[in-house]
């Protein structure tokens, strides 16, 4: 009885030890994941196809994204921010959680949208036809689209209404959430951190400066700026909120940060300068009668 | 054939005038517009795209680079504005076209080395090199962009092919954009960024048409061009994607001449003409993107001087008087099915009956039975992109009178078939510069439009040209 127990004992032990050199084993001899370079996209009706798309690209992008994708193309050396790596599958702007692979209308809509402060214009003037061809091509620089699906996009629940309190409440968690930290006070994107911020390819990132425009990467609609801070920007220094934002909070801190665009008319602004203490802190941020005629908003 | 007249004919100014006339004008606006392209390496370097971005085969324009003219030479993102620039960048490039050609005119009524008044077919052939383009463009700050395009011919002499300011997306809208100076008319079909460049294929027929009064006797009291770039003020509005385009031009009616004298050195009447253009694209699954649109343009021209110099007795500009109307009218359609595009154009000419005789309205009597001259043309352009780097072009355009200007002129006088064809193969495309191989045959068939010294019955002209060149622009 002992024996058999003792032997049981051995033969427990001894498949505990061997089993993870056999699944070890076993992983070895599988290959590792390759991109398949026949993907598609569906966007709404569109189905894109990776063959159309590649002869696209290779007019197109190949310039700025290089020829394998990897965002080394002949100009990223003077590229700021660097090209997109499109073999890394990490995308700023999209409707699913951190780390999960965006939808194909995200990546859609990145082509229609452009990235306003970089390099990469709007690709409207290409057919939606096109656009989804594209879409399907960048897919086949990455095995992640092989072995992973896209995340679920977070839900966006309706605006509530747009009051002072809201706007109050969004600057206090613009400093609870130590926002300030990198994007400044004021939103010039120049707080303290700013210096030392860099984006997953080591390459110095400078955090969204608010007062320049009403157009951030990822869209210019409430919804889109909610949908940033919960999804966060990968690649970069930019989290995701999600964990600790209610939803109600998340939409006082894009009314607050609408404020903190001065120079861009929005219910949102109008409201905050209605009030004393708006109208004070707005006008103390303006610089005018400059006579510059310059553009380049102070 | 240009390039003929002015070797062989030039010192037979005499007998053959009209048609040395003819030649000669038509080779100096060959050697001064024909290669007035405009493809920008600059843009490419400040932007950090390739050729093939704007350009489906440099210099014509993709729907892309399309709407980035309408934009205002803008991306419409922050690096538009040159403060966004290094202050070292330039926006400057170069564009010339060292060539072999051959050109053939067949039909063609000389004088021999002993005097004697003969129809002979006449080659020549030879390295040659053409005029170059300084193509200096881009944004003056958000919004304000400009256009200045130096041009010389091949002896170096410089004129300015293109002098102009725009501004923008006036009230944050695409649908405002204000042009003035001298600039290319709204053309659809480009002659600016034509893809073939010999005598006789580098424009388009039906752009410079004019009727003949009779066989032996071209236009003589105005010039003009519907591909010349014009001087004036344009407004310009595009829906953001650039799918519908619009655009209305007041323009001086000087032919893109300065101090107000017309395209034959005479005064210009004080008048002004208009412009009008409009096309709308659509989307048709994946064969592309569709374009269909149409053009009219509204001319006068003076018949007359009012006014000269006690000087010279040269016309003082902008004085000609008697002006009278002209009128070109066109539809166009772009059509796109995958690689192969078909760009098919209708056209519709119309003279007044003084400038179709080329009678002074001054109180001089009409020739008898006079018309105002009309005339049809139609052309079709087929390009295969193979790849970005590889582009085989075919067009061929035909021109067909209606009214002859006088009643005794063969019906077919002035009548034109053209067919042009080659291709172009591009080693390298970067964001740095330009290189293309060009090849090219071109014929055209004029109808009628000489007179034989030696039957004196009208006869016609066949001109061809044959072209290599390394086309480069850095």
């Amino acid at each position: 009885m002992q024996n058999n127990v003792h032997s049981k004992f051995c033969l427990n032990i001894a498949i505990a030890l061997l089993l993870p050199l056999g699944i070890a084993a076993q992983q070895a001899d599988q290959p590792a994941a390759k991109p398949n370079p026949h993907m598609e996209s569906h966007i709404g009706d569109l189905t894109g196809h990776s063959e159309a798309g590649a002869r696209l690209y290779y007019r197109y992008c190949w310039g700025c994204h290089g020829a394998r994708g990897n965002g080394d193309g002949e100009n990223a050396p003077y590229v700021t921010p660097q090209p997109r790596n499109f073999t890394q599958a990490t995308f700023k702007c999209r409707s699913t959680p951190t780390g999960t692979l965006p939808l194909d209308s995200d990546l859609y809509n990145s082509l229609v949208r452009g990235f306003n402060f970089t390099n990469m214009p709007s690709w409207i003037a290409l057919t939606a036809q096109e656009r989804a061809d594209l879409v399907a091509f960048i897919k086949t620089f990455s095995a992640r689209w092989v072995t992973e699906k896209p995340g679920t996009p977070i839900p966006i629940p309706a605006e509530p209404k747009l009051t002072v309190e809201s706007i109050k409440h969004g600057g206090e968690l613009f400093q609870k959430l130590e926002c300030w930290k990198c994007h400044g006070q004021e939103g010039r994107g120049d707080g303290p951190s700013a210096p030392t911020l860099t984006d997953s390819n080591d390459q110095p990132i400078r955090p969204y400066n608010f007062t320049t425009d009403n157009r951030s990467k990822c869209g210019r609609t409430n919804q889109d700026l909610y949908r940033i801070f919960m999804t966060g920007l990968d690649g970069t220094p930019m989290p995701s909120f999600a964990d600790v934002v209610k939803p109600e909070d998340a939409w006082d801190l894009v009314h607050y940060l609408r404020t903190l665009q001065y120079n861009n008319p929005s219910p949102e602004l109008t409201l905050w300068e209605g009030t004393p203490e708006g109208k004070t802190i707005v006008a103390a941020k303006k610089v005018e009668n400059t006579n510059t005629g310059s553009g380049v908003k102070p | 054939m240009g390039l003929w007249c002015v070797r062989k004919v030039r010192n037979d100014l005499g007998r053959f005038g009209p048609t040395v006339v003819f030649c000669f004008s038509l080779a100096l606006f060959l050697l001064t517009v024909s290669d007035a392209a405009n493809a920008i390496p600059a843009f490419a370097r400040k932007y950090g795209m390739p050729c093939s971005s704007c350009h489906e085969a440099w210099p014509k324009l993709s729907p892309f680079g399309q709407q980035f003219k309408d934009n205002g030479y803008q991306m419409g993102n922050d690096r538009d504005a040159p403060i966004f620039q290094s202050p070292a960048y330039w926006p400057v490039a170069f564009r010339i076209t060292p060539n072999w050609h051959l050109e053939n005119s067949q039909n063609t009524p000389v004088v021999a080395a002993d005097g004697t008044p003969v129809v002979k077919s006449v080659t020549t052939q030879g390295f040659d090199y053409t005029g170059m383009d300084i193509l200096t463009a881009g944004t003056l700050a958000r919004n304000i962009s400009f256009l200045l395009v130096p041009s010389s011919d091949e002896t170096g002499a410089f004129h300015f092919e293109s002098v102009n300011v725009r501004l923008d997306n006036l009230f944050n809208s695409s649908w405002f954009n204000i042009k003035m100076g001298k600039f290319e008319l709204d053309n659809l079909l480009s002659e600016k960024r034509i893809l073939t460049l010999s005598s006789n294929g580098g424009f388009y027929q039906n752009y410079h048409f004019q009727p003949y009064i009779a066989p032996g006797q071209p236009s003589s009291l105005y010039v003009f061009g519907l591909g010349d770039n014009q001087l004036g003020l344009e407004w310009m509005g595009h829906s953001k994607d650039d799918r519908t385009r619009l655009s209305v031009s007041l323009l001086s009616p000087t032919d893109g001449n300065p101090d107000f004298q017309s395209g034959v050195g005479g005064a210009a009447g004080n008048t002004y003409d208009v412009y009008i253009a409009g096309s709308r694209a659509f989307e048709a699954g994946s064969l592309g993107l569709q374009r269909v649109g149409g053009f009219a343009y509204f001319g006068h021209a003076p018949t007359f001087a009012k006014y000269s110099s006690t000087t010279d007795g040269t016309p003082i500009g902008g004085t000609g008087a008697g002006n009278e109307a002209y009128y070109r009218l066109g539809f166009i359609g772009m059509w796109y099915l995958h690689k192969l595009d078909v760009t098919t154009m209708y056209f519709y000419g119309h003279d007044n009956i003084y400038l179709g005789t080329g009678t002074p309205g001054d109180g001089t009597a009409l020739p008898a039975n006079a018309h105002a001259p009309s005339w049809n043309g139609a052309l079709i352009e087929t390009h295969y992109t193979f790849n970005p780097q590889m582009i085989f072009i075919n067009r061929y355009e035909l021109i067909r009178m209606s009214q002859q200007a006088l009643s005794g002129n063969p019906s077919n006088t002035g009548n034109v078939d053209a067919l042009t064809f080659g291709f172009r193969y591009y080693p390298f495309i970067s964001s740095r510069a330009g290189f293309a191989f060009h090849n090219e045959y071109s014929i055209v068939w004029q109808r009628n439009i000489n007179i034989n010294p030696t039957t004196l019955l009208p006869i016609g002209l066949t001109s061809s040209s044959v072209m290599f060149g390394f086309d480069f622009a850095f």
